[in-house]
């Protein structure tokens, strides 16, 4: 069953057509890598799939039936999709917890005068700081961590957000082998959740150990897809990367 | 930048109502609250729709709208001539007339405001306001509607200003419009950055810093005809020099 689908998906910046009638569908419970060069478009759709974006053109429907093309990102949120950033993007200013804490917290105006449940947050939180290995550094600023560690915490606050579809624009990239190999067994265990996953990747090695299914992308259209062992050995998606 | 105004709200409001009525001044404050927590949503709604530079612009402009109104609804407010003779607060037959006693009264005020604001900013609610700061678009991912958030710490802050309008009415017994210029919202917006952004301790500093500093120049003998000029001097050069080496204030946490 397809869990995200675009039709015609289109979006511009000053007439260059970052995403140019795109039209894919994300099997539900699959981690589906998106891959492509440079410029492909692949943030854009994450971006558009966030509601980070407004689109141009086309839709994004949810669930076969929800359309979500219009909607803002925290109205996005609520249909359980979250996201990485291909530049993290942490609350550089609060601490390691309270980057963790902010996606629990109740989203009602009022209600989050109140910690209504402080003991179940803190618990989840230290739960995927833990995860990620980030625990003895829960009362760090985060402006402090490494630059692998800010890509951990990243990757721990969408864990706690507890959502059906993550997003995830290139986790591994700069990473220390240690660092990739938390994500990786992070990403094949929301799989075993039966979790989404969309994993926007350079890394053909990974894409091939985690993905069942890729899209590749080429100046914003769809170049080809299928399994990673028979598409990337596809001539025009050679060429796509090396060059014509 | 609107502060002024809500100050001025709250001010005008227990002036009105303890020169020209037989409302007491607890009455009236909580009056004026009313008024600046509706007048703060209203026009806080409009605000919402602008961003950055416009949105500051945005503000400066409510504050001249208010100040006008003060200067020229003339049947209210009396314009330009102010509103004399304000009394006093009295309760349970404590009467404030003593500056002490109006010390204390505010010094209670003071205590009820700080918790008010440490609660708020201790709260999950202010940890979210804190990573608004920090980056609307990743906390609005996270399914947060900031327009909610912005609106109701911006409806709060008005209603404090009023609280501090009204004590300042009662305590002076006389208000014009003139203290209600946008120039009073610059001050309040250097208290807050000299003491320091982002810290409650820094808005108390900054406070007893600028407010007194005044006091302290007394004793430094600028000739009398250039003695206010020279106080707007010595602001402008120590807000330069804080924005060139302490960006965050005295004893903020975040650098603008």
């Amino acid at each position: 069953m397809k869990i995200i689908e675009t039709n015609n998906l289109i979006k511009r910046f000053d007439g260059v057509h970052a995403v140019d009638r795109l039209s894919i569908g994300i099997e539900k419970g699959q981690i589906t890598g998106i891959v492509g060069p440079n410029g492909s478009g692949k943030t854009t759709l994450i971006d558009l799939l966030s509601g980070v974006l407004e689109i141009d053109g086309g839709e994004i429907i949810i669930d076969g039936t929800k359309k979500i093309s219009r909607l803002l990102p925290h109205q996005v949120s609520l249909y359980g999709i979250t996201r990485t950033f291909q530049n993290v993007r942490l609350f550089e200013q609060m601490t390691v917890l309270d980057n963790i804490l902010v996606a629990e917290t109740e989203r009602n105006v009022f209600g989050s005068f109140f910690e209504g449940h402080a003991q179940c947050h803190y618990k989840t939180a230290e739960e995927v700081l833990r995860k990620v290995g980030l625990l003895e550094n829960k009362n760090r600023l985060a402006v402090s961590l490494s630059y692998g560690q800010r890509k951990l915490l990243e990757i721990a606050r969408v864990l706690a957000m507890k959502s059906r579809i993550y997003l995830f624009d290139e986790p591994f990239a700069g990473l220390f082998p240690e660092m990739r190999k938390i994500i990786s067994s992070i990403i094949q265990e929301l799989k075993r959740e039966n979790k989404t996953v969309i994993l926007v990747e350079h890394d053909m090695g990974l894409i091939r150990e985690l993905c069942e299914h890729i899209l590749v992308m080429d100046e914003g259209k769809l170049l080809a897809q299928g399994d990673p062992g028979s598409v990337l050995g596809k001539r025009e998606v050679i060429e796509a990367y090396l060059g014509r | 930048m609107t502060h002024a105004a809500f100050y001025g709200i709250g001010a005008y409001t227990t002036a009105i109502l303890l020169t020209k009525s037989g409302v007491g001044f607890f009455g009236a404050l909580v009056l004026g609250i009313a008024i600046a927590t509706a007048v703060s949503l209203l026009i806080g709604v409009v605000l919402s729709r602008f961003k950055g530079d416009y949105y500051a612009l945005g503000t400066l402009g409510f504050n001249t709208i208010v100040f006008g109104a003060f200067l020229n609804w003339k049947n209210l407010t009396q314009g330009s001539l102010g509103i004399p003779g304000i009394s006093r607060p009295e309760l349970f037959g404590i009467n404030f007339t003593n500056n002490f006693n109006f010390l204390i009264l505010a010094l209670i005020f003071l205590i009820l405001a700080y918790s008010v604001a440490r609660f708020v900013a201790n709260s999950p609610f202010g940890r979210v306001l804190k990573a608004i700061r920090e980056d609307e678009t990743v906390i609005s991912v996270f399914g947060y509607d900031t327009l909610h958030y912005k609106l109701v710490v911006f409806v709060i802050s008005a209603a404090m200003a009023a609280v501090a309008g009204s004590l300042f009415a009662s305590y002076i017994t006389f208000i014009d419009p003139s203290g209600f210029r946008v120039a009073e919202s610059m001050f309040i917006l250097a208290i807050i950055i000299l003491g320091g952004l982002a810290n409650l301790r820094g808005s108390l500093l900054g406070a007893f810093f600028l407010i007194l500093l005044p006091e302290v120049m007394r004793f430094v003998g600028f000739p009398s005809d250039i003695e206010a000029q020279m106080r707007q001097v010595v602001y402008g050069v120590i807000l330069i020099l804080l924005m060139l080496y302490r960006p965050q204030g005295l004893i903020g946490e975040y650098k603008l």
